[in-house]
């Protein structure tokens, strides 16, 4: 049975320049980066071509860009260690309800600290309003967290007019990119983002290798310590072919790519939903199916389904879809992005599933889900229950 | 075909017969407890980590799924009522009956499962018409029909039981030779929420407030203190605290308790007369099949109060509307535990079971709740 991939959201393929790419750095450029001779040298040189690479995708300087494990370590760095640096000016935090737990675990611990964290609250799109936002910033701000676009719903967040907000506020401004950055040309200038967190692994790089851009004039120690890699804002050697090959992987996702891909996602979904509405599946979209979002994601509420009979029955048809994040013994924790939005009691919260979209898929794969989706719910429409 | 895997050894060798047998097997993990600790490591991860092991040796996808709502809502909230009126319930028969054999069989259907198998010692027998029939399992020592008498035929419709022709040894000897994890893993307690080592009364005590009160002998005599009725069985002699006396040195052992005054009572030797009873009542009956077609309100056979127990002779009184049965025993019975549920047996088919209710000496009315 062959076997079709539609979790880009939770990772990418490695595709084959960067594979190329990684292999040519893993034979050639072994070097430690930080010692003084032409191994070194050369390791240096690699991860400063690369460094230069990835902060002109964002518009940033070489040296604002620090090399981290991911996503994750990035997220809690911003957070942690904002906070740790900043408690002088004030206690108080500002996140949303929809953030990754890389971003809301690390809010919690701070709340044990002493921390004052707001959450702002979704409506049923996903979105948050400025609003909610304006009111809720205090002079003792010191931090907002607010991501670019949802993981689980593909909503944006209004990153631009935040940034115009704080652009005189204290407060430092972390936006968590892991989704948009393959999608979405990021100028840190133009939003005045002033911290920005990214994984190699979403946009078909390698995994365990992202990256925190921190503003110049944003200064804290490193949050994991040891050596002074990353001009002392990361400790740890850095994985020089990983870093070469993310470079790879952005310089491939150029704006016109990166365009290309969100009009090619778009048209994945609307032909998703069009075949679903024709077929008279009973579902609706979770969230709003606007060419403005993060269009890789597609979160559909198939009703009275529950999301593991759906997940199984398209694995066993040979589709990865996600049915949400499993916990250690593999059963589905509700989603808190879908919770915030219709609320605990919600029955999409157990009758949702995520597709997402990446570089390789195509519309022939698309249509073959569709026709997998359409057999599974018309083949459930026939089976009585003991329950009944 | 699906199979119900545990992370045990019967259920993994379940899986491999099939296997082995050409079925095309889906294995599913059911999560029923959620019991993340402080860390957040549920102790379900351990199992769902050998059903990965296995399945993944055996060669079939499996999966995890999730009845926490309908084990609290049917299950334990089921537990928990019992034992706030002092009986013994049996949680693993509700269980069968309300998810592994209902929830988890319209799951199973739902994914385009032929059959369901389990790893529980029970064998099937369909009759010309096409009903099931539960029969015993050929290990009399691991039957596990006591559990399985609250089904009816319905819902054995889809079922195999693979196990039903081995022995308990034979099924480790399987896993042993095919190199399943789980080969040598110990024998579960069976009920989800009871951790292997068993802290039961504190786990109880999270529940229903403990309420001490007084160990008292038939005669209204003060021998000692319990810590709440609820952590006390019908027959149970240990941690009763109670030494010999001058008349006797014969152990002590509960033999009922008083919800209204919150008295235990106990009396000293195993043999003690208020131990045993003559007949009990039921209610909560269900049989496989129907039974007063075939024998009618009135019959002799055997039964099993409890669960490893000989079968003992018993005749079946139903009342006519078949909401209650009176089960007489052909020789006095001891410590029949209101909650436990009486199973019915004709030769090596299971007819089904009711739930005990109270016990009788004679026209005496036995002291168990």
């Amino acid at each position: 049975m062959s076997e079709v991939y539609f979790d880009n959201a939770a990772t990418t393929p490695m595709t084959k320049p960067v594979i190329d790419e990684m292999m040519k750095q893993m034979t050639d450029t072994w070097g430690n980066a930080s010692t003084g001779y032409s191994y070194g040298r050369h390791s240096k040189l690699v991860l400063e071509n690369s460094r230069h690479i990835i902060a002109q995708s964002i518009n940033a300087k070489d040296e604002e860009i620090i090399f981290t494990s991911g996503g994750t370590e990035s997220d809690n760095t911003a957070v942690i260690q904002t906070a740790l640096t900043r408690k002088r000016l004030g206690k108080h935090i500002i996140t949303t309800a929809i953030e990754h737990e890389a971003i809301l675990k690390p809010m919690h611990y701070l709340e044990s600290l002493g921390f004052d964290v707001t959450y702002l609250p979704v409506d049923e799109n996903g979105n948050i309003s400025l609003a909610d936002f304006k009111a809720a910033l205090r002079d003792d701000t010191i931090l907002v967290s607010i991501m670019m676009g949802n993981n689980e719903v593909g909503s944006r967040m209004p990153i631009h007019e935040i940034g115009e907000i704080l652009k005189d506020h204290q407060a430092w401004f972390h936006t968590d990119a892991v989704q948009a950055y393959g999608l979405l040309p990021i100028d840190v200038e133009a939003d005045h983002i002033d911290m920005l967190s990214t994984s190699a692994h979403k946009l078909n790089g390698p995994k365990m290798v992202g990256f925190l851009y921190r503003r110049e004039g944003v200064n804290f120690p490193s949050f994991v310590r040891g050596g002074d890699q990353e001009t002392k804002r990361r400790a740890g050697t850095e994985n020089v072919p990983a870093i070469a090959a993310f470079a790879k992987a952005v310089s491939i996702d150029t704006p016109e790519e990166k365009q290309r891909r969100q009009e090619r996602y778009y048209h994945f979904k609307q032909l998703i939903v069009k075949r679903l509405t024709d077929a008279g599946v009973a579902f609706e979209v979770n969230g709003q199916l606007d060419p403005n979002n993060l269009n890789h994601v597609l979160n559909l509420w198939f009703k009275g389904i529950s999301t593991y009979v759906m997940q199984t029955d398209l694995d066993l048809a040979g589709y990865a879809v996600s049915g949400g994040s499993a916990c250690t013994a593999g059963s589905i924790e509700p989603s808190h992005v879908l919770t915030a939005m219709y609320g605990k009691d919600s029955p999409r919260i157990g009758e949702s599933i995520r597709i997402s979209f990446g570089a390789l898929n195509t519309e022939d794969e698309v249509n073959g889900l569709v026709d997998a989706i359409i057999k599974i719910v018309n083949k459930l429409k026939n089976v009585k229950g003991v329950e009944d | 075909m699906v199979v119900g895997m545990s992370g045990g050894v019967d259920s993994s060798v379940t899986a491999l017969l099939l296997k082995r047998q050409g079925y095309d097997v889906v294995g599913v993990f059911m999560k029923n407890w959620d019991d993340t600790d402080e860390n957040g490591v549920c102790t379900a991860t351990e199992d769902y980590k050998d059903v990965a092991k296995v399945a993944t040796k055996i060669g079939i996808p499996y999966y995890s799924v999730n009845f926490e709502k309908e084990y609290w809502d049917r299950v334990f909230k089921y537990f928990i009522a019992e034992y706030k009126k002092g009986r013994t319930p049996n949680p693993d028969v509700i269980c069968n009956k309300e998810i592994k054999f209902k929830a988890f069989i319209d799951y199973a259907n739902q994914l385009g499962a032929d059959y369901v198998a389990t790893g529980h010692y029970a064998d099937l027998k369909r009759d010309e018409d096409g009903r099931m029939h539960l029969m015993r399992a050929k290990d009399q020592n691991k039957d596990q029909t006591y559990f399985l008498s609250q089904l009816d035929y319905h819902q054995l419709d889809k079922v195999l039981f693979p196990l039903a022709g081995y022995t308990k040894p034979e099924i480790r000897q399987i896993a042993e030779e095919a190199g399943l994890a789980t080969a040598k893993k110990k024998d579960s307690v069976g009920i989800c929420f009871i951790g292997e080592d068993g802290h039961f009364r504190e786990f109880l005590s999270q529940y229903i407030p403990a309420q001490p009160g007084n160990m008292e002998t038939v005669d209204g005599k003060v021998v000692g203190h319990h810590m709440g009725l609820m952590y006390y069985t019908i027959g149970q002699r240990r941690g009763l605290g109670l030494g010999g006396n001058k008349k006797s040195n014969a152990p002590w052992f509960v033999i009922g308790k008083d919800i209204k005054k919150n008295i235990l009572y106990v009396g000293q030797g195993y043999e003690n007369e208020h131990l045993y009873a003559t007949h009990l009542e039921a209610s909560d009956i269900h049989w496989v099949d129907d039974v007063v077609s075939r024998y009618e309100y009135d019959f002799h056979c055997t039964a099993k109060f409890r669960y490893r127990q000989k079968d003992v002779g018993v005749t079946v009184h139903l009342s006519e509307d078949q909401q209650k049965v009176t089960v007489t025993f052909d020789d006095p019975a001891r410590a029949i535990t209101p909650g436990q549920a009486v199973v019915f047996y004709d030769g090596e088919e299971c007819l089904g079971s009711a739930i005990i209710d109270r016990a009788y000496n004679h026209d005496h009315l036995c002291q168990y709740v």
